[in-house]
């Protein structure tokens, strides 16, 4: 099934992918699995066992040197000389609006050496816009190993049993958001325990060859490949936001619901920063991001109109089904008094009015770990 | 897999399959295998008149939404009722519990518009060899 994907890039797993009997579609200029058996089944495996995901679209963005902390904090909204070594972190790259121009994941590996993962669709501009903030005499570094190395993520309550038994006990003591570096072949192989799922579970980040053989091994163990279709409906049952649909330029952290990976309190001036303390100190946000369940059968899709009372009140920014709720589910953008749990709202689907309901997030807590 | 031969095919992927004087009325296992998980159906009800090759209703897969064509102008008969509680059985039994609708035609010699199963299985393998030369 060689197709129109013929001129976009290729992750080292691009064949195993296809043999596996993947249904390969373009994504931000990758030609990437949107799904292997079905992505209901792939999504149940996440929450009930556990599924991986190539996720070596994403951006991965080395940082070293004595400075590395101080140029990453000069770059992201996360004070990220709070991190010690091992430590991971959630953050934003924000424009001098205060607009989200990626949210990406940064860990700090040791003293010098951090990791940031961005989305894929951005990593050549959150490599531009961090290196934009070097000054001169700064001791640092931007390494951009996306194209060297493969990431997976090990997503399910049984990942940490499935990733001890190919890559050893250890993997199973690390603790949520820390990271580790460890030796596999004769390759490093960062750790952490991340995802994007709202389960326990783990990334991975190594070299191609490395990735390959991990890949295969956690196939034999009986781990479900899962492709983007699935990591789209686990990402918004968790209502984790998805930069382009959630947030982008054109909203703030605040709105967002993101105020906490913005920090202010250090002084460090960094990008954005002077528009998000402007944005903090005004009276609250005008909108908020609130999650919605249908309480009518259908599927709320991106660009449905929201109405409370017949009037315009938003957009659905994601929306979809949810294979765990077996409902309708999706995120808009409301004034703050409609956005409370509870408020009753209609989502216009092609002229169908559905009946919605604001609800807390995440729409579905996650699994005990087995 | 061959499609099944009792039955005439639509280029959007319906079957029809006549049965006395009413005609049920489904999608293909292609059809269904390109859409995904089959989550919800938003069919016409008993009474709609149908007109050939217009949109009937809509199909949700997790993916995506689709249109839903009638293969035949007519009555609606009646809708699959069972498929509000498990829209499933459109992915599991295309050819038969999955099936959409029953319709009376106003126009038996619509048929004669429609493909055998010999032409539908040939009209997929060229749709899928254009897919693979791509843009």
């Amino acid at each position: 099934m060689a197709d129109a994907t013929a001129t976009l890039r290729k992750t080292p797993l691009s064949d195993l992918h296809e043999r596996q009997g993947a249904r390969m579609v373009p994504f931000a200029g990758w030609a990437m699995p949107v799904q292997y058996r079905g992505i209901v089944d792939e999504h149940h495996a996440v929450r009930r066992r556990a599924g991986m995901f190539d996720v070596s679209h994403m951006g991965r963005l080395f940082a070293v040197g004595a400075d590395a902390a101080r140029l990453l904090r000069s770059s992201l909204t996360y004070d990220v000389t709070r991190l010690r070594e091992g430590q991971g972190h959630y953050t934003l790259l924000c424009n001098d609006d205060g607009g989200i121009v990626d949210d990406p994941y940064v860990y700090r590996l040791d003293e010098q050496r951090f990791l940031v993962v961005g989305n894929a669709a951005n990593a050549d501009r959150d490599r531009e816009r961090i290196a934009a903030r070097v000054e001169l005499g700064m001791d640092a570094e931007l390494l951009d190993r996306q194209e060297q190395t493969v990431m997976l993520a090990v997503q399910g309550p049984a990942a940490a049993g499935y990733l001890s038994r190919v890559l050893g006990p250890e993997v199973a003591t690390l603790e949520k958001r820390r990271c580790t570096e460890l030796p596999y072949l004769q390759y490093k192989l960062f750790v952490s325990r991340t995802g994007y799922t709202g389960e326990d579970g783990f990334e991975l980040v190594t070299s191609a060859e490395a990735g390959r053989a991990i890949w295969r091994l956690l196939l034999a163990e009986g781990v479900e490949p899962c492709g983007l279709g699935a990591r789209d409906t686990l990402r918004l049952e968790a209502a984790l936001p998805l930069w382009g649909k959630d947030i982008d330029e054109s909203t703030d952290p605040f709105e967002a619901g993101l105020g906490w990976v913005v920090s202010l309190d250090d002084g460090a001036e960094f990008a954005g920063r002077a528009a998000l303390v402007r944005l903090k100190d005004a009276a609250a946000p005008s909108r908020r991001l609130a999650c919605l369940r249908a309480t009518d059968r259908g599927v709320v899709r991106e660009g449905c109109p929201v109405l409370y009372d017949g009037a315009p009140a938003g957009v659905v920014t994601s929306g979809g089904y949810s294979p765990t709720l077996e409902a309708s589910i999706a995120m808009a953008y409301l004034p703050p008094e409609l956005a409370a749990e509870g408020t009753k709202l209609a989502v216009d689907v092609r002229g169908r009015k559905l009946a919605a309901v604001v609800v807390p997030r995440p729409f579905v807590a996650h699994a005990k770990t087995a | 897999m061959p499609s099944p031969n009792d039955r005439r095919y639509s280029k959007e992927h319906e079957w029809v399959l006549l049965r006395g004087d009413v005609a049920v009325v489904g999608i293909t296992d292609y059809a269904q295998d390109q859409l995904g998980d089959i989550v919800y159906l938003d069919l016409p009800g008993a009474g709609t008149a149908l007109r050939q090759f217009e949109k009937m209703g809509e199909i949700e897969s997790v993916k995506a939404v689709s249109d839903l064509y009638a293969p035949l102008s007519g009555e609606v008969a009646r809708g699959n009722d069972t498929l509000a509680e498990k829209p499933e059985l459109v992915n599991s039994d295309p050819y038969g519990e999955g099936w959409l609708v029953e319709l009376r035609p106003s126009d038996a010699g619509q048929v004669g518009q429609l493909m055998s199963a010999e032409e539908y299985d040939a009209f997929i393998a060229a749709e899928q060899r254009d897919e693979a030369i791509g843009p």
